[in-house]
C-alpha cells in the first residue's frame, strides 16, 4: 500500500504537524490538545510497530526524502536497533502523553498547558528523528530539536530553582551538541559525505588521520556529557529533580536513551569496532568509566532523601549499564546493553509516573514522607514495588534480562571482574529500594495523635526526636515582621484583617508553594503571642505542620487516567521480564549488526 | 524649537514611507531563495523587521493593534504547517515526501512552485517568530519573579481554605 511505503517520514511527520496545531488548538479548547497528542502519538507507535515488524521480516527499510539517492540525500534507513529503540520512545511516549493530563493541570500553570503539550511534541519528534534518520546532519538538527524543547520543558517547572536547572541544562547540552557538531564538520572535512552507511564505507582509509582521531574525541566527549556518563553527569540530577513529574519521566525514560543510541551508532557504525577497539582504545577508557558510574551512581543514589534525587542518581548507575554492555564488544553484552534500553525506559518510565502519582494526590516528594503509603495508595505502591525490584534485577522482572546478558557477556569476553561490579551495584541498589519499600509497608500511616483544636495543628510528640534533622524547611518569618515596622493605624487595619483569615503556620515548601495548615477557628491572642515571636518554636511547629499534612492524607488513588499508564509501565517490566523472547530476539540482531 | 512630537512624526512619516518598500525586498529576497543566496528565513526577518520598525516609532499598543497576539502565534504554527502541507501534497502527488517532481507540471516548474511553497512557510513562520520575540523582550514586565513574590505576600492572596 503506498501510504504504508511513507510511513518512515510519516511517524516523525504527524507529531511535529501537530506540534504546530496544538498551540492554535489550545486557543479554543485545552482538553482538546491532549487528545491531539495522544492520537498523534498513538498514530506514532502503531507505524514505528509496523516499521519494526517489517524489519524483523524482510530487513532494513529505507526512505529516500525527496526522491534523492541517498549519498546525495538525506535518508532515512530503520534496521534493527533503530526499529526496537523508535518504538520503545513512541511506546513510552504515547504512555507518558495520556498520564499527562491530570499531572500537568496540578504541575504546570494553566495558562502555559497548550504549550507544554506542543514542546512535548517537538520533544518526541526530535528524539524519533534522530533515532529513524540515517543522515549524520539530520542527526545533529534533531537533536538540536529534541534539546530544546527539552530545555523548555524543564523550565516549566513550578520552583524557580527549574530555572537554575534549565539554564545548566542549556550550557551543557549546547557544549554536547557542539562537540557533536564540530565532530561530523570534521568527519564532513575528510570524507565529503554526511550519510551514515556512505561515512561506514569511505572512513577506513582515514583512520589514521588525525582529523579523524580530533572527530571521534569530540563525538565520545559531546556524546558522554549528553548521556550524562559518571564524571559528566552534574546537570542531571537537577534536570530530572525540578521538571514537572511528565517531564521528568520521559527524560529519564527516552531522552538519554536516544543520546545512548547515538552513541551505539557513532561508535560501530560509523566508525567500525576495530577502530573504537584498537585504533583508539575509547572503547576500554569507557568500560571503566562506566563502571565506576554504575557504583558511583547507586552510591550516590543511596545518600538521597528526595524521591526524584534517587532516581536521578540511580539514572546515572543504569545508563553506565548499558555504556558498559556496549564498550565490552561482545554479542551477549550488547544484546543486553540494547535490552536495557528498553527495560531501563520501562522501569524509570514507571517510576518517575508513580512519583507524579505520588506529587498529585499526596504532595509527596521526600522518601520520608512515604511512611505507610502501601495502606493509601496501595495500586500505586505496588507498581512501586515491581518496578523497585526490577531495578534491583530480581528475576522474572526486565532488569534480571539485561543484567544477566552483560554479565554473561563479561564473562565470554573473559573479563570476569566486571561481574561484581554489577552484583555490589545490584546490591547497593536493593539498599536504597528496600529503603523505600520498608517504609511502604511496615511502618504506620502517619495520624493525628493529639490535635489541638484551638490551634488546630496536629502535635506529634512521639515522633519529635525522629524529625529534628529535617530542619532544612523555612519558616517564613518576612511577614511577620511585615506588620512590626507598620505604622499602628495600618497596623490596626491589619490585625482586624489577620483576624479574619489569620495562618498561623505558613510556610515556604521546596515546591515554592505557600504550606498553609488549615485553620477554621480563629486563633486567640494568647497562641498568637505564644507562637509568633519565637523562631525555635516556629521551626517547631513546621515540623508539627508537616505530620499533621500527612496525617491529612486521604486514602484513594490518582485519578485513573494517571493510574492505568503507571500500572502499564510496571506491568510491562513483568511482562518483558518474562516474556523476554521478543525484545531480545530483536536485540540480538542489532548486537551482531553493530558488531559486523 | 524642536518638540518631542515633531521627533516622533518624522519617524513616523518616514517609516509609513519605508515599510512598504522592506516589505517588497522582503519578497524579492524570498523570491530569490531558491537559485541564488536570500530565501525564506532572510526574507521572514526582513519582513518581521519591517513590523518591528513600525512598533518602534508608533510604540507597543499601536503594534499591537496592527499584529494582536493571537495573530502571531496562528501565523507561526500557519508557516511550519504550509511547509509540511507542500511535502504531503507531493506524498499524494504520489511521490516520496518533499519530491516535487511528481507534481504533475513541468519538471522545471514543479520545483520551483515546489520550493516557493517551502520558502513562503518558512518566510511566514520566521517573520511572526520574530515579531513575538521582540514583543516579548519589549514587554514591560510586571510579572518578574520579585512582582510575583510581593503579590504571594499581600494577604488577601492568601486563601484560607
Amino acid at each position: 500500500m503506498r501510504f504504508l511505503q511513507h510511513l518512515p517520514v510519516l511517524v516523525i511527520l504527524i507529531p511535529l504537524i501537530s506540534a504546530v496545531v496544538i498551540p492554535v488548538i489550545g486557543r479554543v479548547n485545552r482538553f482538546a490538545c491532549w487528545i491531539v497528542s495522544c492520537v498523534a502519538l498513538f498514530f506514532s507507535l502503531s507505524g514505528s510497530i509496523y516499521l519494526l515488524n517489517k524489519v524483523a521480516n524482510t530487513g532494513k527499510v529505507t526512505y529516500h526524502l525527496g526522491g534523492w539517492k541517498p549519498p546525495w540525500g538525506i535518508e532515512y534507513s530503520i534496521d534493527h536497533l533503530n526499529g526496537f529503540v523508535i518504538t520503545v520512545i513512541a511506546f513510552i511516549a504515547f504512555v507518558v502523553a495520556f498520564y499527562a493530563e491530570k499531572s500537568v493541570e496540578h504541575e504546570i500553570e494553566e495558562r502555559k498547558i497548550p504549550a507544554f503539550y506542543s514542546i512535548y511534541m517537538l520533544l518526541i519528534t526530535g528524539l524519533m528523528g534522530i533515532v529513524i534518520t540515517g543522515d549524520i546532519f539530520n542527526l545533529y538538527v534533531f537533536l538540536e530539536i529534541s534539546s530544546l524543547a527539552g530545555y523548555a520543558l524543564v523550565a516549566l517547572g513550578k520552583h524557580r530553582n527549574a530555572l537554575v536547572a534549565s539554564f545548566n541544562y542549556l550550557i551543557f547540552g549546547t557544549i554536547a551538541g557542539t562537540f557533536i557538531l564540530i565532530g561530523i564538520g570534521y568527519i564532513y572535512m575528510q570524507t565529503g559525505t554526511l550519510n551514515i552507511a556512505d561515512l561506514r564505507e569511505r572512513l577506513p582509509e582515514f583512520y589514521n588521520s588525525t582529523v579523524i582521531l580530533t572527530a571521534f574525541a569530540f563525538f565520545t566527549v559531546g556524546l558522554c556529557l549528553k548521556v550524562a556518563l559518571f564524571p559528566l553527569h552534574f546537570w542531571l540530577p537537577k534536570v530530572y529533580n525540578y521538571s514537572p513529574s511528565v517531564v521528568s519521566s520521559i527524560m529519564a525514560a527516552v531522552g538519554t536513551k536516544v543520546g545512548l543510541y547515538v552513541m551505539l551508532r557513532v561508535m560501530f557504525t560509523v566508525f567500525k569496532v576495530e577502530f573504537s577497539v584498537e585504533n583508539v582504545p575509547i572503547a576500554n577508557i569507557l568500560i571503566i568509566i562506566s563502571s565506576i558510574a554504575i557504583v558511583v551512581g547507586s552510591i550516590l543514589a543511596i545518600a538521597q532523601t528526595k524521591i526524584k534525587l534517587m532516581l536521578a542518581y540511580s539514572s546515572i548507575g543504569q545508563v553506565g549499564y548499558i555504556v558498559l554492555g556496549a564498550t565490552l564488544t561482545n554479542q551477549i553484552a550488547m544484546t543486553g546493553s540494547i535490552i536495557h534500553i528498553l527495560n531501563h525506559a520501562l522501569m524509570k518510565g514507571s517510576l518517575f509516573l508513580i512519583v507524579g502519582c505520588l506529587v498529585y494526590k499526596a504532595g509527596i516528594e521526600r522518601i520520608d514522607d512515604l511512611e505507610g503509603m502501601g495502606k493509601r495508595m496501595p495500586f500505586t505502591m505496588a507498581a512501586f514495588t515491581v518496578s523497585g525490584l526490577s531495578m534491583i534485577g530480581v528475576p522474572l522482572t526486565v532488569g534480571f534480562v539485561s543484567k544477566w546478558h552483560i554479565a554473561i557477556g563479561a564473562l565470554d569476553a573473559g573479563m570476569w571482574y566486571f561481574v561484581p561490579v554489577l552484583i555490589i551495584s545490584s546490591l547497593l541498589t536493593a539498599v536504597y529500594f528496600w529503603r523505600i519499600i520498608e517504609k511502604i509497608y511496615f511502618y504506620e500511616e502517619p495520624a493525628l495523635l493529639h490535635e489541638d483544636r484551638r490551634v488546630n495543628i496536629n502535635i506529634n510528640w512521639d515522633r519529635r526526636e525522629k524529625r529534628e534533622n529535617f530542619g532544612d524547611r523555612r519558616i517564613n518569618l518576612e511577614r511577620r515582621s511585615e506588620f512590626k515596622g507598620t505604622r499602628r493605624k495600618n497596623k490596626e487595619d491589619r490585625r482586624r484583617q489577620l483576624d479574619k483569615q489569620w495562618q498561623p503556620l505558613e510556610q515556604w515548601d521546596e515546591h515554592g508553594r505557600w504550606e498553609v495548615v488549615k485553620n477554621d477557628r480563629r486563633v486567640s491572642e494568647e497562641d498568637r503571642r505564644q507562637f509568633m515571636p519565637d523562631r525555635r518554636s516556629l521551626e517547631g511547629i513546621g515540623r508539627r505542620t508537616r505530620d499533621y499534612n500527612l496525617a491529612l492524607i486521604k486514602r484513594g488513588e490518582a485519578p485513573w487516567t494517571m493510574l492505568a499508564p503507571t500500572l502499564v509501565l510496571s506491568g510491562a517490566c513483568i511482562f518483558f521480564g518474562i516474556a523476554a523472547k521478543i525484545p531480545v530476539a530483536i536485540a540480538e540482531k542489532a548486537a551482531a549488526m553493530l558488531l559486523r | 524649537m524642536a518638540r518631542k512630537e515633531d521627533h516622533i512624526i518624522s519617524l513616523g512619516v518616514i517609516s509609513k514611507i519605508l515599510i512598504p518598500f522592506i516589505q517588497l525586498y522582503s519578497y524579492y529576497v524570498l523570491a530569490h531563495g531558491d537559485l541564488g543566496p536570500g530565501g525564506g528565513f532572510q526574507g521572514g526577518v526582513i519582513l518581521g523587521s519591517s513590523i518591528i520598525l513600525y512598533v518602534l516609532a508608533f510604540g507597543e499598543e499601536e503594534g499591537r493593534k496592527l499584529v494582536s497576539q493571537k495573530f502571531n502565534d496562528i501565523f507561526s504554527s500557519v508557516g511550519v504547517l504550509v511547509y509540511a502541507g507542500v511535502g504531503i501534497l507531493c506524498l499524494i502527488a504520489g511521490g516520496a515526501y518533499l519530491e516535487y517532481s511528481k507534481f504533475p507540471l513541468d519538471h522545471h516548474l514543479a520545483h520551483h512552485l515546489g520550493m516557493y511553497g517551502v520558502e513562503i512557510g518558512v518566510q511566514i513562520t520566521v517573520s511572526a517568530v520574530m515579531t513575538t520575540l521582540f514583543f516579548e523582550t519589549a514587554r514591560k514586565d510586571d510579572e518578574t519573579f520579585e512582582s510575583k513574590k510581593k503579590k504571594k505576600m499581600e494577604p488577601s492572596n492568601l486563601k484560607s481554605s
